[in-house]
């Protein structure tokens, strides 16, 4: 038996998502650049793909460029904006301390290397930022505001379209990181006042290596890859068609189901927020209302996460957790940090993410087997020993 | 899963004199919590031998492996072959650690040297100093 708890990692196909892209992959070769009809075919299936995900985006297809995934857009979108900014003098960005490290990264290497200055929101500890934040942070040079939809770790949604009119309202671009939320949370850029978005198939069902990137007419972009004029000259390469009429089926269909999976999938969820909430000294991470359908995202004092998940994967969860021995570096997660919790409470942390396949027998098993962890470690750890004996106080 | 060998799963599934010892004749504890792992070792000592070893730890899978592991490499052992310990034996007799993880197998060499030296300390026996590591070296940690 297997329990896969982690689909904010990524998720299964879909049915529909595999079978739209097999014909792609045998009988349906054709490269989209060639001339004949044999190719045209594929340019067309290609263009048609484009249209049903602007559909879903609310977009017109001309302001979508596929991209290899949530990544690569989001690194095009920052280093395109950066570009038209620097053009005109203005070499200042605000985003939030919690972003993917694909924004966090590249904002890093701009301030590094091409001489910007960032401003990185603080997070309550809500897991939110507010737009007054965002309106306080813009100065006369800020040239690109970026904050993601909805967090990857904790799941907490943010005010993107309060956020997008602050941005509108003072002549700046606005950016978010949608990878989360694409499939699972509504979309539409014009309402949202979104300039330029990032989305990844494999995040609501569709194939791995592939994702989208939104950029409102008259938003200039720049190429990361040279070497061809496909995506109008904006991605060099063969456009990977498979995988994006994979992308096209898998998000059509999640849109066409994301109220009734987010009833049913935030139903399962507060109630496996309510069992994990039982377990003492434990705390609950992100905002319990403002958040993904699918995440809960615990700290549990006195235990470490790495430790955790092995013993959730003996008992066949597949989970996730912010300590510093699954991030690979010597701190735990920068998430769970930037909302304030302490590095020994971040060690002990568990995300959980659900889908609308996930039954509510798993989710009483997901809640015993946790219980059943946790006290298993803590039984052995020296820390719980002098919080419960009153060495350490509980900081949680 | 294969991030580890089947020892340190073994270990870490099956851990080895966990628990606390009331009458200990030396307790170790080396680690913080800020950086993920802390591990305690409890030591009962009768002539010169370690009769009977403990262990709690706080930490990730190959830290729970490492101090189990070590426990049972030392446990009726003569003090100085305890003394002698190496954190490359601790990480061999596991078949091997990932690289970024073989800081576990120090903690628990340093964690049977930390109780080793607190057995001298309460019974007045004289050592060197320069035998026992200090924290400096420590990556990390930040103390």
């Amino acid at each position: 038996m297997m329990i896969y708890a982690d689909n904010a990692a990524t998720t299964k196909m879909s049915p529909a998502a595999v079978s739209a892209m097999l014909p792609y992959m045998s009988e349906l070769y054709g490269n989209p650049s060639s001339l004949y009809a044999f190719g045209q075919r594929a340019k067309k299936a290609l263009e048609d793909a484009r249209g049903r995900i602007a559909g879903c985006l609310g977009c017109d297809p001309r302001e979508l460029t596929f991209t290899s995934g949530g990544s690569e857009a989001d690194n095009q979108a920052i280093r395109s904006a950066a570009k038209l900014g620097a053009r005109k003098g203005k070499r200042h960005i605000v985003s939030t301390a919690f972003e993917h490290h694909a924004v966090l990264h590249t904002l890093k290497s701009l301030e590094r290397e091409e001489d910007f200055a960032i401003t990185l929101l603080d997070v309550h500890e809500n897991g939110l930022v507010t737009p007054e934040q965002v309106k306080k942070a813009i100065r006369p040079d800020t040239c690109l505001v970026t904050v993601m939809y909805a967090n990857n770790e904790i799941g907490t949604v943010q005010p993107i379209a309060e956020i997008g009119a602050v941005c509108r309202d003072m002549e700046v671009l606005f950016h978010t990181d949608a990878v989360q939320a694409a499939g699972h949370l509504p979309i539409n850029v014009q309402v949202q006042n979104i300039d330029l978005l990032s989305i990844s198939a494999h995040k609501f069902h569709g194939p791995k290596g592939i994702g989208a990137l939104y950029a409102r007419r008259g938003v200039a972009l720049c190429s990361l890859i040279e070497g061809g004029s496909q995506e109008r000259g904006l991605r060099a390469g063969t456009e990977n068609i498979p995988a994006v009429m994979g992308m096209a089926a898998a998000l059509e269909e999640a849109c066409g189901q994301l109220e009734e999976n987010a009833v049913k999938v935030s139903a399962l969820r507060d109630k496996l927020i309510a069992g994990l909430s039982e377990i003492p000294h434990s705390v609950l991470n992100g905002d319990p209302v403002k958040r993904l359908p699918g995440n809960a995202n615990f700290c549990f004092e006195g235990i470490e996460g790495e430790s955790l998940l092995l013993l959730l994967d003996d008992k066949g969860i597949c989970a996730s957790s912010g300590s510093a021995c699954t991030s690979g570096s010597l701190d735990p997660s920068h998430v769970l940090l930037a909302i304030g919790r302490p590095h020994e409470i971040a060690h002990g942390s568990l995300r959980l993410t659900i889908n609308e396949e996930t039954t509510e027998a798993e989710v009483g098993y997901l809640m015993e087997a946790v219980r059943d962890a946790v006290s298993r470690l803590r039984s052995m750890s020296p820390v719980w020993r002098d919080l419960e004996g009153g060495k350490l106080p509980h900081i949680i | 899963m294969a991030l580890y060998s089947e020892k340190v799963m073994d270990h870490f599934r099956n851990p080895r004199n966990v628990g606390t010892m009331k009458d200990a004749d030396g307790v170790g504890e080396v680690g913080n919590a800020k950086c993920g792992d802390i591990m305690k070792i409890y030591l009962k000592i009768r002539e010169g031998i370690i009769q009977d070893v403990k262990f709690e730890t706080f930490g990730c899978g190959s830290a729970i492996a490492s101090s189990s592991i070590a426990t049972e490499m030392i446990k009726g052992k003569p003090v100085e072959e305890a003394m002698a310990l190496t954190n490359q034996a601790v990480a061999e007799a596991l078949d091997g650690l990932p690289a970024h993880k073989l800081h576990c197998s120090v903690l628990a060499e340093e964690a049977i040297k930390a109780a080793l030296k607190d057995y001298y300390d309460r019974h007045g026996i004289a050592y060197a100093p320069a035998r026992f590591p200090d924290c400096a070296h420590c990556e990390g940690c930040g103390r």
